[in-house]
């Protein structure tokens, strides 16, 4: 290969909103539900139904808007989309083509490798999701499940600003983190909450014009993203390279097979004949309601990541990790408050927690322990109350079943002990159990001394308090 | 000016419709259009430069319903007029793209 | 005087009174109806079954002192095919929906049914409400009470025609580019088309969804204010529904001193029937003499309302319509290879020809390359069209018209030519364009016997100046509403 290629790349980014019913009906949407169970005519395209915008879904999505540094809409309206697809019941689309609500924002990123950069949004359009087609493996029919059927979308069109996999995944990254911040979804790839669908052209590098995109289409992990703009860019390239040229499709990854192939029929026409919805009203946005919706925003992370370092002397990577998700923030924030000792409570979360989390398979997102165990278990032990092993040991618990560490300590006698008699009898007995590790200490082996330290220990069940045992033992040694 | 449809642009908004037109009725299908956008493009005869298309002719905004669970389960009613189902869903021919 | 000959005022007053019962009352409509269906033809299903307990629940409620502010409580009423309703088939005279069983009923029928009116039964339209004659229905045409020979009109012809047959004394009709209106026109009978989003279009299934709206067709004008009433109202259903100024029955009052009736010079030119023609200016003269102002004016710009119509209504319908597939409800074709051929046969087998006709050209003028040209071409037409009617009524009250050029024609003699049908909406589609309300209410009868309707249009939300005027005309007792077939 003799020339340099650069790979161009935009996102079409879709996010199920966080709402409680969907966007035109008053359907939940829950997920899961046996098939068809979410629906009324509304969603199922019945004859004489009609849509009504839910002003959730308005909302979330300027929250975004304002979120991602993009104009709001002031005058906006829904178009609609037609295409025949089974998923579809109405066989179109109520999106926004024309006037969508947001447009040009940008959102600043970092890489892996430190690079920044600032990426160009497009715009952001509300719509509605389609529903489900199961198809039946061994027979030539598939079954449509209109659950999804209406659930509300914002779909966000990123300028072609992106020339790697990494800047992809830091730009899904900063997306999937501001929508959870704003609490407009919980963005999880792997569930369908956010998908992603990448539009990758190559050019020579240092060329100024664009080359024909391809649509990369079903990308439901960063892996497969990562995998999938490497394929492409390579099938690109080996076409331009033998003289050809690429054509303009949609395409769709395929994991299993970590390849694409060419979404095509005859009967696909990709003319979609957009024109306005009649059934639905403009939407008109005022100052006061972009204001309200403005002042409701919560701290984002870039926010709360300088809070952290300044207020809380934490060094910078730190803040990075513990912001790295809206629960884990919300954990440190809310332990904090209560125990006043930032550092160890970003301690407990960065090892500990971290730790059970690769164990156990936990996104952030998913844990269950409540930020009131945690700073209880942190004053327990700063009181003496349980030493450092048996935190650990509690704070499993807390992390599995989010048990009270007060009532678990007591239930299962795991309270330090902290009475110098008792712990002095015991001291007193495996010394003489032990004359050999007495006299190696004598002789000048100050490790000899762990052995008593580790029986004494084991014979308090754990339970003692380790600096108390060094000391007494130093005492009776004279 | 007359309006030439042909074969193709038949065959394409056939597609775009999904109706299956006989032949005799594609060829009446091109007669129609062409006659039909004849008689539309009397509409070039009025300058409507500067004039807003005026897809709602009242200025009603902003109809929204709040974010709150109204309906049940209407599994039974969504399914009542099934040309097919099976498993609680529609049964369409298989399509895998 | 039998039962069927009554209005619906008359029907509800008697009802009330005790003097009949509202089975009774549905029990002679529906003695009616097999009268003269055999002929007529105006309904695709009668639910006689259906009716009977409905009427005999009514009753129930009329005993046990409830309906009392009901002016139609137990009065049977017709419902055109294209209002869901319950339980009972809805076609929109179509096979693709030959055996549809709605699982809701429509905003509008539930109101009536909740005031106590009685359906009977689903009166027959043009298929989807495409088309002027009601010859387009899947189920046969209708014929014209006043002759069988000729069409009832379209597309509500199936309710026009069971209130001129004395079948239902009133029926719900809907209304895209004169579907209430002109059907009234031939059939003799008095039909009202709101203000666009007075009526809930919910359940209605849609043609034209920025054009479509529900109206009452009646023996007169007071029982259309009454039904009116009842009907309209906004609703949280239909986001395109209007909070509004109701209570329509207020302005049913003789008087039309100082009313300004403007006449449009450009609707009386070509193509218009030498006979309606005199019939219209008979029925201002009458006006007149009542102390209305006349004055002739050039309204504008009417000769390009039906292309502008048609290139938006076929553009919504071809969406409109896309939901009928076979998948979810209605007709599937029996033998397919693939889902796009079970999409296209069960489309091309389900529609009838004219369906077809306007999905084609609904569909091309969205197409790529011709959005512009077409769509939002007249989308701009449309706004210089309300344009138009804003200056005019900015002078007058109201502006009096023909509803359609002729009067019936005789069956099988308008589907050969569309342009030349669709001609025959020129005074009727511009009121949808613009939004505004229009009344169609008879005014004599031409030398072959066949009714000449009058067609009065005001300003948006301005009904009560159409419902007055039509009233005042009425109480002059120019025309008798009953056609020879029907008594």
């Amino acid at each position: 290969m003799s020339k340099e290629y650069e790979t161009v790349i935009g996102l079409e980014v879709h996010v199920e909103l966080a709402t409680k019913t969907k966007i035109f009906c008053g359907c939940t949407t829950a997920f899961g539900g046996a098939p068809n169970t979410h629906t009324c005519p509304v969603c199922t395209g019945l004859p004489g139904s009609l849509p009504v915008l839910n002003k959730q879904v308005v909302e979330y999505a300027i929250a975004v808007g304002l979120a991602t540094n993009c104009d709001i809409t002031r005058y906006g309206k829904f178009d609609r989309k037609n295409y025949f697809y089974p998923d579809n019941p109405q066989n179109y689309q109520i999106s926004q083509l024309y006037l969508p609500i947001c447009t040009n924002g940008h959102v600043d990123i970092e890489t892996e490798d430190g690079v920044k950069k600032s990426i160009g949004i497009h715009e952001i359009h509300m719509e509605e999701d389609a529903g489900k087609l199961v198809h039946d493996e061994w027979g030539d029919s598939s079954i449509v499940d209109f659950n999804r059927s209406g659930v509300p979308l914002i779909e966000i069109v990123s300028e072609p600003d992106m020339r790697s996999a990494a800047e992809v995944i830091a730009y899904l990254d900063k997306l999937r983190l501001t929508i959870q911040y704003l609490g407009a979804s919980d963005c999880k790839l792997n569930e369908g909450s956010m998908r992603a669908d990448v539009n990758i052209s190559v050019r020579e590098k240092g060329s100024d014009k664009f080359g024909t995109r391809t649509e990369m289409k079903n990308l439901n992990s960063f892996k497969a993203i990562e995998h999938a703009i490497k394929g492409e860019t390579e099938r690109q390239i080996d076409i331009i390279e033998a003289g050809g040229s690429v054509v303009q499709e949609t395409r769709r990854w395929d994991d299993i097979k970590e390849s694409s192939h060419a979404m095509r029929s005859k009967e696909d026409a990709k003319d979609y004949r957009y024109f306005p919805e009649p059934d639905l009203v403009p939407v008109v946005v005022s100052d006061e309601w972009i204001e309200t919706i403005r002042s409701r925003q919560p701290e984002m992370r870039d926010e709360k990541i300088a809070r952290y370092v300044s207020d809380y002397e934490l060094p910078e990577y730190d803040a990075k990790i513990l912001t790295s998700s809206r629960r884990m923030a919300g954990i440190f924030e809310a332990a904090n408050e209560l125990c006043k000792k930032p550092k160890k409570v970003s301690n407990w979360l960065m090892t500990e927690t971290m730790r059970l989390m690769k164990e156990t398979g936990t996104e952030a997102d998913d844990l269950k322990f409540s930020p009131e165990n945690l700073a209880k278990l942190i004053d327990m032990v700063d009181a003496s109350e349980i030493n450092g092993k048996v935190a650990k040991e509690v704070f499993e618990k807390i992390f599995a079943e989010d048990v009270d560490p007060a009532a678990y300590v007591k239930e299962h006698d795991l309270g330090a002990v902290n009475d110098d008699g008792a712990l002095r009898e015991v001291i007193k007995e495996v010394m003489e159990a032990n004359p050999k590790a007495i006299e190696d200490y004598r002789g000048g082996k100050e490790k000899a001394l762990g052995a008593i330290v580790g029986q004494t220990m084991k014979r308090m069940q754990g339970k003692a308090n380790p600096g108390m045992i060094n000391d007494i033992l130093k005492e009776l040694l004279g | 000016m007359a309006n030439k449809i042909d074969d193709a642009t038949i065959e394409y908004v056939g597609i775009l419709a999904k109706l299956e037109l006989s032949d005799e009725e594609k060829e009446e299908s091109k007669k129609d259009l062409e006659r039909m956008l004849d008689y539309v493009d009397e509409l070039n005869e009025l300058d409507t430069s500067g004039v807003e298309p005026m897809s709602h002719v009242f200025p009603v905004n902003n109809v929204f319903r709040e974010d709150v669970v109204t309906n049940g389960d209407g599994s039974a009613d969504t399914l009542k007029n099934a040309p097919e189902s099976k498993d609680g869903g529609f049964v369409v021919p298989k399509t895998i793209v | 005087m039998s039962i069927t000959e009554l209005t619906a005022l008359e029907l509800g007053a008697k009802i009330k009174a005790g003097e009949l019962s509202a089975v009774e009352a549905a029990t002679e409509a529906l003695a009616q109806i097999k009268k003269k269906e055999k002929d007529i033809n105006a309904f695709v299903t009668v639910d006689e079954e259906g009716a009977l307990k409905r009427a005999a629940e009514v009753q129930k409620r009329i005993d046990a002192g409830e309906l009392k502010d009901s002016p139609i409580a137990g009065v049977p009423v017709g419902i055109k095919d294209n209002m869901c309703t319950e339980g009972l088939k809805t076609t929109c005279s179509s096979k693709i929906l030959y055996n549809y069983i709605p699982t809701y009923t429509s905003t509008a029928v539930d109101k009536l049914e909740k005031a106590g009116a009685v359906m009977v039964g689903k009166t027959n339209m043009d298929e989807f409400a495409m088309g002027s004659t009601t010859e387009t229905s899947h189920f046969g045409a209708t014929k014209n009470p006043w002759n069988l020979n000729n069409v009832p009109g379209g597309s509500s012809g199936g309710s026009a025609a069971a209130v001129s047959a004395a079948e239902v004394p009133f029926a719900l009709g809907s209304d895209t580019g004169g579907s209430i209106r002109q059907p009234c026109s031939y059939c003799g009978v008095t039909g009202i088309k709101p203000t666009y989003g007075t009526v809930s279009r919910y359940g209605l299934i849609a043609y034209g969804s920025s054009l479509d709206q529900i109206g009452p067709i009646a023996k007169n004008v007071s029982d259309c204010a009454a039904v009116l009433d009842i009907i309209a109202g906004k609703d949280q259903k239909d986001s395109t529904s209007m909070e509004r100024e109701l209570d329509f029955s207020a302005a049913l009052v003789d008087d039309v001193k100082g009313l300004k009736i403007g006449i449009p010079k450009d609707y009386f030119g070509e193509g218009l029937n030498s006979e309606v023609s005199q019939k219209i200016m008979d029925a201002a003269k009458v006006l007149e003499s009542k102390g209305a102002i006349l004055e002739e004016f050039d309204l504008g710009l009417v000769k390009y309302a039906i292309p502008a119509y048609y290139v938006i209504a076929c553009a919504e319908a071809s969406s409109n319509l896309e939901r009928f597939d076979g998948v979810k409800y209605g007709y599937r074709t029996e033998q397919y290879d693939g889902l796009h051929d079970m999409y296209k046969r069960t489309r091309s087998e389900g529609f009838g020809a004219e369906v077809k006709r306007r999905i084609m050209l609904g569909s091309f003028v969205l197409s790529s390359g011709y959005y512009d040209a077409y769509y939002l071409k007249a989308l701009r037409v449309k706004a210089l069209i309300k344009e138009s009617f804003d200056k005019a009524f900015s002078k007058y009250d109201l502006i009096l018209g023909p509803a359609a050029p002729t009067t019936a024609p005789e069956i099988g003699k308008s589907l050969s030519d569309p342009i030349q049908m669709y001609l025959g909406d020129i005074y009727t589609v511009s009121l949808n364009l613009a939004g505004l309300p229009g009344v169609s209410t008879p005014c004599g009868l031409d030398s072959k016997g066949l009714p000449v309707g009058l067609q009065l249009t005001a300003d948006c939300f301005k009904e009560k100046n159409i419902i007055r005027a039509a009233y005042a005309y009425e109480c002059t007792g120019e025309f008798q509403p009953s056609p020879v077939a029907c008594v």
